[in-house]
């Protein structure tokens, strides 16, 4: 149960899937959780994220499918007989115990006897050594989250899954806390499978995220991965914003696809689209905000040969201290987000100015145009409330 | 004025004292005259001090067995009682079943009925049924309307439970049996207790239902009603002191415990 060097203590899911009557949960999943990573379950409210972590830790039986932790099938094993342990987003932690008896609660129900050595190391390593006697409602909510940390760590789990642990911290405190769980996690080198909604916190956190949407895992990756090269509109608006133009396919040249959109001509390496492209076909031409560089209409000449550039008037502009966030009207995409650094300031740059968007093709990517541009967005996914 | 500025700064306290007062002079005076030493058959003039009841409290026939029938009864009725509130409360908050809506309402309905009615319709079943009156069909009342109190007070502490309690338990490699010892008891112990507590004493003092399905057999507060018709004897105050002097240090002992347990926590 404590063994952490089982060098093939892997989570496998095969075919795991969760169904509520008509209503599906989970679809058939198959996923692969590499020993002593951290693991970030990503996605709206709704999409079985939680599902899925329950059904690793057992409090939820899968309709189909198996459960493998290294080479042991738990798919049968109640929760208890799992060597797995959940940090819960209410905590759950027991209220009619101390904190110390709350940490030792694992380890008293395997029938260890000498608990207090333990327990105190644990206390120690998440900072609470002097409220080890306090009950759970004297703490604040960090040091609370803390014990519910603690509780789970102490039995050495070969997994550790966290369901939306900070949900219920504010801003700052959840900061921390990120830094501090990755910290814990590179110290005790446990496998973390981590829930969230919060895509910003799975990308600071996570060696791998898994972005699910409506019961299956969209897309699989490195935070950087994802982030640079999604592959459907849902991954593209969930992980940050992103900017879509509509664009026909019109030749190929050699590793890239040239692209029509609106009288102009886009670039896109080959590499970085997701969708088939034939010669006509039609291709979601997306573009991170702010890979993109604004010059006044005026200075278009001195734009350097091989960017993909488009033009368009400057709508609205907000100003955010480190950068400027523009929002310009283009013939082929109304509405185009740019945000620059504010490094040196072009003063023409004001609502109503005439302007020349333009980027690097490499970052450039490209989805099949047959679906929607507001997948993942807040109006269509919703955002989870922080319940 | 100061002494009305002595009233404005004391006057939740005084209100408090009066309505404390209120509440406490019955059993002062049940008290006080458990001292009496009457004229006659009736306790209802002071007379002078005397210890004589004090020292023979089963003096008067039948007034001991009255009361060990009405301990007997509201034992078993807490325990029947309690143990089938616990269950049907757990059933009503954490199972989503047939009927679930009817019966919540319906178990409420023994507190909203008229006792007497609810007696004399008691009377009627169980001679319909040609059962025997007298220690079991008082159980099986008592039991009866005790029901709805237990539930009551349980229900609302099990609402307050978050199931992620239990389901941290068994995450944590307790098993079902232990879950529900070390977790769900522990935390529902309260509630289940207010609904023990409660359900004694109605069981203990119920008139009315008793009176119509005891067949020949009398309980304490059958005993006293009976001979407060022909005298009360300085007993029943005896029995009642002793009774309230029970509940004080019952009461007084659970406070102990508590503030024990608060100091620890700090």
């Amino acid at each position: 149960m404590t063994n952490k060097t089982d060098p093939t203590g892997d989570v496998r899911l095969t075919g795991i899937a969760k169904t509520y009557g008509d209503f599906t949960a989970v679809h058939p999943l198959d996923l692969t959780v590499p020993q002593g990573s951290f693991f970030a379950l990503l996605g709206a409210s709704g999409c079985g994220k939680t599902t899925t972590l329950r059904m690793i830790a057992g409090l939820e039986e899968p309709s189909a499918g198996t459960v493998h932790l290294g080479d042991q099938d738990v798919t049968a094993l109640p929760p208890y007989k799992r060597p797995v342990n959940t940090v819960f987003q209410s905590y759950a932690l027991f209220p009619h115990l101390d904190i110390f008896e709350n940490v030792a609660f694992g380890l008293r129900r395997r029938g260890l006897k000498s608990v207090r050595k333990q327990v105190e190391e644990m206390l120690d390593l998440v900072q609470l050594g002097e409220q080890a006697r306090k009950k759970p409602h004297q703490l604040s909510g960090g040091q609370q989250q803390r014990v519910a940390v603690a509780r789970a760590l102490i039995n050495h789990p070969k997994v550790l899954l966290l369901d939306e642990p900070l949900g219920a911290l504010d801003l700052k405190l959840r900061r921390q806390m990120q830094l501090e769980l990755k910290r814990i996690q590179t110290e005790v080198g446990i496998t973390f499978i981590h829930v969230t909604h919060d895509q910003e916190e799975a990308m600071t956190m996570a060696d791998t995220v898994a972005v699910m949407n409506a019961g299956r895992v969209e897309q699989l990756g490195s935070p950087t991965d994802l982030y640079e090269n999604p592959g459907t509109t849902f991954v593209a608006n969930f992980l940050g914003t992103s900017n879509f133009i509509e664009a026909e396919v019109d030749s190929k040249s050699g590793d890239d696809i040239v692209l029509k959109a609106g009288g102009g001509k886009l670039v896109l390496p080959e590499a970085r689209c997701s969708a088939p492209a034939s010669t006509g076909g039609k291709v979601l031409v997306g573009v991170r905000p702010e890979k993109i560089s604004l010059t006044h209409a005026d200075d278009a000449g001195e734009i350097p040969e091989g960017r993909n550039r488009i033009t368009g008037r400057i709508a609205d502009s907000s100003f955010i201290g480190v950068s400027t966030q523009y929002v310009v009207d283009s013939p082929v995409c109304p509405g185009f987000e740019v945000y620059a650094q504010n490094i040196d300031r072009d003063p023409r740059l004001v609502p109503g100015a005439e302007v020349v968007l333009h980027w690097n093709p490499a970052h450039t990517f490209g989805l099949d145009a047959a679906q929607s541009v507001f997948d993942g967005t807040e109006g269509s996914a919703g955002v989870e409330e922080a319940a | 004025m100061p002494f009305v500025n002595w009233l404005k700064r004391n006057l939740v306290v005084l209100a408090g004292l009066l309505t404390l007062g209120y509440l406490l002079l019955p059993n002062i005076i049940v008290t006080v005259f458990s001292f009496n030493k009457p004229k006659g058959r009736f306790n209802y003039e002071w007379q002078q001090f005397s210890l004589d009841a004090w020292k023979d409290p089963c003096g008067v026939s039948d007034l001991c067995g009255s009361l060990s029938v009405s301990l007997q009864i509201a034992f078993w009725a807490t325990l029947g009682a309690t143990l089938l509130g616990t269950l049907i409360a757990f059933a009503l908050v954490r199972y989503r079943f047939r009927a679930r809506g009817a019966v919540n309402s319906l178990i409420f309905l023994p507190m909203a009925m008229p006792e007497v009615v609810m007696a004399a319709s008691l009377l009627t079943l169980f001679l319909n049924m040609g059962a025997q009156l007298g220690f079991w069909t008082i159980l099986i009342a008592h039991i009866m309307f005790c029901l709805s109190f237990v539930v009551t007070a349980v229900k609302a502490r099990v609402m307050s439970m978050d199931p992620k309690l239990e389901e941290a338990a068994r995450d944590l490699y307790a098993g079902p049996f232990q879950t529900f010892f070390r977790v769900t008891l522990p935390i529902a112990a309260p509630g289940i207790a207010a609904g023990a507590m409660l359900a004694f004493a109605l069981s203990f003092d119920d008139f009315i239902i008793t009176n119509f399905n005891a067949g020949s057999t009398v309980t304490f507060p059958m005993f006293v009603w009976g001979s407060a018709q022909r005298g009360t004897p300085v007993q029943i105050n005896v029995i009642g002191t002793a009774m309230f002097v029970v509940a004080v240090l019952f009461v007084l002992a659970s406070m102990a415990v508590g503030n024990r347990r608060n100091r620890q926590k700090a």
